[in-house]
């Protein structure tokens, strides 16, 4: 295979992910055209037409389709890849826990999008997340060079055997999918080293004179040790996560810290919490606040599941305040980010969870600083500020 | 391209085996004994949920061997497509991908799947074992419940909708092969597994199976129910395949209308059709007569 070096292109997130899985040698793609996902499948297309990838291409008839065909391949040994959104995402919902729970390995692109109604074609986390208990691996990229290498990371993490869990990726929707951003595209030796071919006997043996059962019925017991063994794939996906990110790093120069980024978190007395593309405008937020003499940092969740828990409680000790972002909700609970963070929070710790962006609605940098700011003043002149669930829109924040 | 089978070349070896959970005279163990038989247990079977869920037993135990894949309700086609192209990638020839479902994951709940399937000429051999209703979850009208049968969700009156009629739709997607076939006639139903494995792409099979708990008959006559159906011209055995429509042999002399049985013959075995009004029973024979001019039409374009 020719060498072609790394090259530097501008990519839109949803090119980026299409790239990213035909340079992961996926060999079977199915899926069903959802707003902002379309044009991932669409750049999938083109290149098995033009024969630059060499993969099975499936026109199903729906989502439900997209994701069954995705894992069926899976389950016979392909490198399986289908994209999904919002309420294709819901749409597949039944097979997101069948497949998790079958121990299919294989990669799923969420181009996150707000679920009706109203209709709204914009971002927000609340798709991917109802797939958190499901037992999927569910990461969020910052930018579209990590949905590049989150892609190409994640079929590492899925298929190995100490996990053996499907891996969804999140892409804000327009935010990520729709804008170009220049990324650095590797050489395909370089993944290839990096990503072997997958063995295709592994979990499933679909070979001549080889007779088993998937899926049949059992024992209430054998259910539950199934699903005691997912949960430690889960453990054991920790520590992978955090493997492949290094090794990643030993390869294509780039590191992203594995669970979580910590950015400007070491001298920190003030912890923010959030996770996807929003974190960048965070990012500058931040640099805004270190400016004005705040010792901010922004502790970014790249995984959801497992729960960063160890990373958190490490990064989160000593604090005198941790402010959570969550661009989702869990109506009747609040921030869903939040609510899993909250427990590793000290008692003598502020704590605010603040749900904002939903359904697009944008939050410049300049706005997160000022919430910051007023969580700072809050806990500075108070001693102690604790909030479960603020909201914030328009310059303004309210509670209920 | 006809495949004629004797009974002495059917394998003696079984790949379904007793000690099955399935009811007393369970057609479904019928039908996957003659699909074991015709691939030597080399298939791979994806299987929605159903009867057919239940049936082959509790693990680690299983009364089928071949490799079998459970499934969610509405899945099978699809499950299958991603199985028969990883198959295809592979390039490893290991029997036939068969989806064997039930009814209401047919005409019903899987019906977008199946039809997504059949339209890309998917590399699938798709059986239906059709018993007419919902049994597993005790006896629900489906899509293929028969007009007048009682159900537990058409408890007084008796079905009022017609039934779906799956394999012309099925036909009508151009896909290479459908057939009809019955476990009262296993020669006829192996001959078509046959022919139908001897085939690329989509292949529909839909095999009639009365269920004795469903219907309402005794456990030791799902046979003879099975063969009064074709012998009274209400289960036509027809087969689809290069381009022509036939009847297949067993149903050939029902085309007649005289030589038939009387349908009261059938229809009186059955529990679910106890006290039929005389109308619900000319609606019934009205529907068959329509079915075999359908059919003897059809033979005649594709011929």
């Amino acid at each position: 295979m020719g060498s072609m070096g790394r090259v530097k292109t501008a990519l839109i997130g949803n090119h980026a992910v299409a790239y990213a899985v035909k340079m992961a040698r996926v060999k079977f793609i199915a899926a069903y055209p959802i707003t902002p996902q379309t044009i991932i499948v669409e750049k999938l297309a083109e290149m098995v037409e033009k024969g630059e990838l060499e993969a099975e291409f499936v026109n199903v008839e729906s989502e439900f389709a997209a994701l069954s065909a995705t894992m069926g391949a899976a389950m016979a040994g392909a490198r399986a890849f289908t994209a999904t959104s919002s309420h294709g995402l819901l749409y597949m919902y039944e097979m997101i826990w069948w497949a998790a729970g079958a121990r299919v390995p294989f990669v799923m692109a969420v181009a996150n999008r707000a679920i009706g109604p109203p209709w709204n074609i914009h971002t927000d986390h609340n798709d991917i997340l109802t797939m958190r208990d499901s037992g999927w691996i569910i990461s969020m990229a910052e930018n579209v060079q990590e949905t590049f290498d989150l892609i190409i990371q994640s079929y590492r993490i899925a298929e190995d055997q100490r996990v053996l869990l499907p891996v969804a990726v999140g892409l804000e929707g327009f935010i990520l999918s729709h804008t170009a951003e220049y990324i650095e595209l590797p050489d395909q030796w370089d993944v290839d080293s990096f990503l072997p071919s997958r063995d295709p006997d592994k979990p499933y043996r679909f070979k001549a004179g080889e007779r088993y059962t998937v899926g049949g019925l059992g024992s209430d017991e054998n259910y539950m040790m199934l699903k005691i063994a997912a949960e430690k794939a889960m453990i054991n996906a920790e520590q992978v996560i955090n493997e492949v990110d290094r090794d990643f790093g030993k390869i294509f120069g780039r590191e992203y810290g594995g669970l979580v980024e910590r950015y400007k978190v070491d001298d920190a007395k003030y912890l923010v919490i959030s996770t996807g593309s929003w974190s960048g405008t965070i990012k500058q937020a931040v640099d805004i606040l270190r400016d004005e003499g705040y010792p901010v940092g922004l502790l970014r969740l790249r995984f959801i599941r497992p729960f960063p828990s160890m990373d958190i409680s490490k990064n989160i000790s000593g604090v005198r305040g941790v402010i959570v972002f969550d661009r989702d909700i869990s109506l009747g609970r609040g921030g869903i980010i939040a609510s899993e963070t909250q427990p590793y929070v000290g008692e003598s710790s502020s704590f605010w969870g603040v749900v904002a962006g939903l359904g697009g609605v944008d939050v410049s940098s300049r706005e997160f600083a000022d919430v910051i700011k007023m969580f700072i003043s809050e806990h500075e002149s108070n001693g102690f500020s604790r909030r479960d669930l603020l909201f914030y829109m328009n310059g303004e924040v309210f509670e209920l | 391209m006809s495949v004629k089978v004797r009974l002495d070349q059917i394998p003696k070896e079984k790949y379904s085996l007793p000690g099955n959970a399935a009811c007393p005279g369970c057609p479904h163990m019928i039908g996957l004994k003659i699909v074991g038989k015709a691939f030597r247990g080399e298939a791979t079977l994806v299987i929605p949920a159903g009867c057919s869920s239940i049936v082959p037993g509790y693990h680690p135990y299983t009364s089928l061997d071949m490799r079998v894949i459970h499934v969610p309700f509405a899945s099978a086609p699809a499950v299958a497509t991603g199985i028969s192209r990883a198959l295809k990638i592979r390039g490893e020839d290991i029997g036939p991908v068969i989806v064997w479902a039930g009814d209401g994951a047919t005409f019903d709940i899987g019906f977008a799947t199946l039809s997504g399937s059949a339209v890309r000429n998917e590399d699938i051999i798709y059986i239906v074992s059709d018993n007419e209703a919902y049994m597993n979850t005790g006896v629900q009208a489906s899509g293929s419940t028969m007009y007048g049968a009682r159900t537990t969700t058409t408890p007084i009156l008796g079905k009022k909708d017609r039934r779906k009629e799956i394999d012309l739709i099925m036909l009508m997607h151009k896909i290479p092969y459908v057939a009809t076939a019955s476990i009262a006639y296993p020669l006829d139903f192996y001959e078509k597994l046959l022919k139908a494995s001897k085939i690329k792409g989509f292949r529909f099979i839909h095999l009639f199976s009365p269920c004795p708990p469903g219907w309402r008959f005794d456990d030791s006559k799902t046979v003879e129910i099975a063969r009064l159906a074709v012998e009274t011209g209400a289960w036509i055995l027809f087969e689809y395949a290069e381009g022509k429509l036939t009847i297949s042999p067993p149903s050939r002399i029902y085309a007649d209308k005289s030589k038939r049985k009387p349908l009261r013959e059938y229809l009186e075995l059955q529990g679910r059709f106890k006290g039929i009004s005389e109308e619900d029973l000319k609606i019934i024979e009205e529907m068959i007569d329509e079915n075999w001019r359908v059919l003897e039409t059809l033979s005649k374009i594709y011929s």
